[in-house]
């Protein structure tokens, strides 16, 4: 069909009066406000760091692999969770077994130390899981292990647990004030 | 069409069938409409002008059929969401509560059934297997239907329509199965790289038979006998088998992963992806993520010696 010159069928109508356009904007406006309340449903910071790397990089070369990998660590998560990890750590806040999202590591917190500790087990507690799991297994609780005090990025780590989780990590925040002496007590105080 | 062996088989047709003829109506409004502007159109004049009179003597007409459309369009929805409520009811009521049925819990998990049969008034009767459901016609089976990780859905085609497992909560479906014979299960909501191969095997029998499978079940894993099973046996109970893996009457009572007490009776292997078989067992020990990649299981790294002891002993669960 041959259309007129700078005019198609559409256009041939009469234009809308200017209210009614007012009025459709409006609306528009309000639709996409509506659209906008809908979207900040999770919200994360991925800028969150913590405040200095508390133990020295690692060396093995399968860290760049485990580490800073989403898929690891949400497989990782999901191995704290079957091999009952919480038992003792208690989602990393710690309970029988050392919290783990402190900065506080007794057997070293590189991955390799980490690995090491879950393999061979540790003195007082930490069962021997060497041959229970594959060394891989071991590798992704430790890069999930990790993210527990935020030594890992903060965009790698998976969605919310279903199950109860620890609180923020401290190391993600500068330290707060050490109690003051005479608050403690201690040894000292029982043998006076 | 769905549930047409099903208990909910009549039910569910008649509201398909009401819900096909009003989409159908109103696709055939829609399409005159489009049809009549379209010609329409054609009568419009070409030199750019408007044809004042011709738009002012149909708008009336056009704001009555306008308003009668709106109107149409929401006596038509309320009318199904009311239709699929009564069907709702319907089916829950269709079972009266005194009636026996058997209760099933489903747990969905990447990317396997993990299927529990609870006998409320007897617990040591309770069985736990995978990825198969044996049921015995014409007795309802009450199944609650959970998740462990991701949304799945829970759909035998020749049984009932689809029912979602949603993580944290729980839903209920009954089955109640008018024919005997093996169906097919499928997980039917996007849970995965491996959601394809997340079978469910269905065998509907007669009563005596799902009596006797019952019974079969409901036995411990027999004491392996030759030394090659022994040393299989061994393996699987201080290796990383029995840290996901559980066997009635052994010391591996882990949750993680598939009962395999009753292993080899099942049809099919990693949840509808190999047949059940020395074969499917070997290629399924030794490799899971060739088989299957991106399933829980890891790759162990069997030698040789123990890949031959770990499927001969797996061989005697029958």
């Amino acid at each position: 069909m041959r259309l007129p010159k700078g005019r198609t069928g559409c256009l041939s109508h009469p234009p809308l009066s200017p209210p009614c356009i007012q009025g459709g904007r409006l609306a528009c406006a309000l639709f996409l406000c509506l659209g906008l309340t809908a979207c900040d449903r999770e919200q994360r910071s991925l800028n969150g760091q913590p405040k200095a790397e508390t133990i020295a990089l690692a060396n093995d070369p399968r860290d760049l692999s485990y580490q800073e990998n989403s898929y690891q660590l949400s497989q990782g998560q999901r191995l704290y969770k079957w091999m009952n990890c919480s038992g003792c750590h208690a989602n990393g806040g710690g309970g029988m077994g050392p919290p783990l999202m402190d900065d506080e590591w007794r057997y070293g917190g590189r991955m390799e130390d980490i690995v090491r500790t879950i393999l061979h087990g540790r003195p007082n507690g930490m069962p021997r899981f060497e041959g229970k799991i594959t060394e891989q297994e071991a590798w992704q609780i430790a890069s999930y292990v990790r993210s527990l005090s935020a030594q890992q990025g903060q965009d790698v780590l998976s969605a919310r647990p279903d199950s109860m989780s620890a609180s923020e990590p401290p190391t993600l925040a500068e330290r707060g004030k050490v109690l003051p002496e005479n608050n403690l007590t201690g040894p000292k105080d029982e043998q006076n | 069409m769905s549930g047409g062996d099903g208990l909910d088989g009549a039910l569910f047709n008649r509201l398909f069938a009401l819900f096909l003829i009003v989409s159908l109506t109103m696709l055939a409004l829609v399409l005159a409409f489009l049809a009549a502007a379209w010609f329409r159109r054609g009568g419009v004049r070409q030199d750019g002008v408007a044809d004042e009179n011709g738009r002012a003597s149909r708008e009336p007409l056009l704001r009555a059929l306008l308003i009668g459309w709106t109107a149409l369009i929401a006596i038509g929805l309320i009318g199904l969401t009311f239709a699929s409520f009564l069907t709702d009811r319907g089916m829950a009521d269709a079972i009266p509560p005194d009636r026996r049925t058997i209760n099933i819990i489903v747990t969905a998990k990447q990317f396997w059934w993990d299927v529990n049969y609870a006998f409320d008034n007897e617990p040591s009767k309770n069985i736990r297997t995978a990825n198969e459901l044996h049921l015995p016609v014409g007795v309802p089976a009450r199944v609650t239907l959970k998740s462990s990780d991701v949304i799945h859905s829970f759909w035998i085609p020749n049984l009932a329509g689809k029912q979602d497992l949603i993580p944290g909560r729980v839903n209920d479906l009954v089955l109640l199965p008018n024919r005997t014979g093996v169906f097919r299960g499928q997980c039917a909501e996007f849970c995965g790289i491996q959601h394809a191969h997340m079978a469910l095997d269905v065998t509907v029998e007669s009563r005596a038979q799902f009596a006797n499978w019952l019974a079969a079940q409901g036995k411990p894993a027999p004491a392996p006998a030759s030394p090659l099973q022994k040393a299989g046996y061994l393996y699987v109970m201080n290796r990383e088998c029995s840290g996901c893996h559980a066997i009635a009457g052994t010391a591996a009572n882990a949750t993680v992963g598939p009962d395999l007490t009753h292993l080899m009776s099942r049809r099919s292997l990693a949840a509808g992806t190999l047949p059940m078989g020395r074969a499917g067992l070997y290629a399924w020990v030794a490799d899971p993520q060739g088989v299957k990649p991106g399933n829980n299981m890891p790759y162990v790294g069997l030698d040789a010696n123990e890949l031959h002891a770990v499927t001969a002993y797996l061989e005697t669960l029958k």
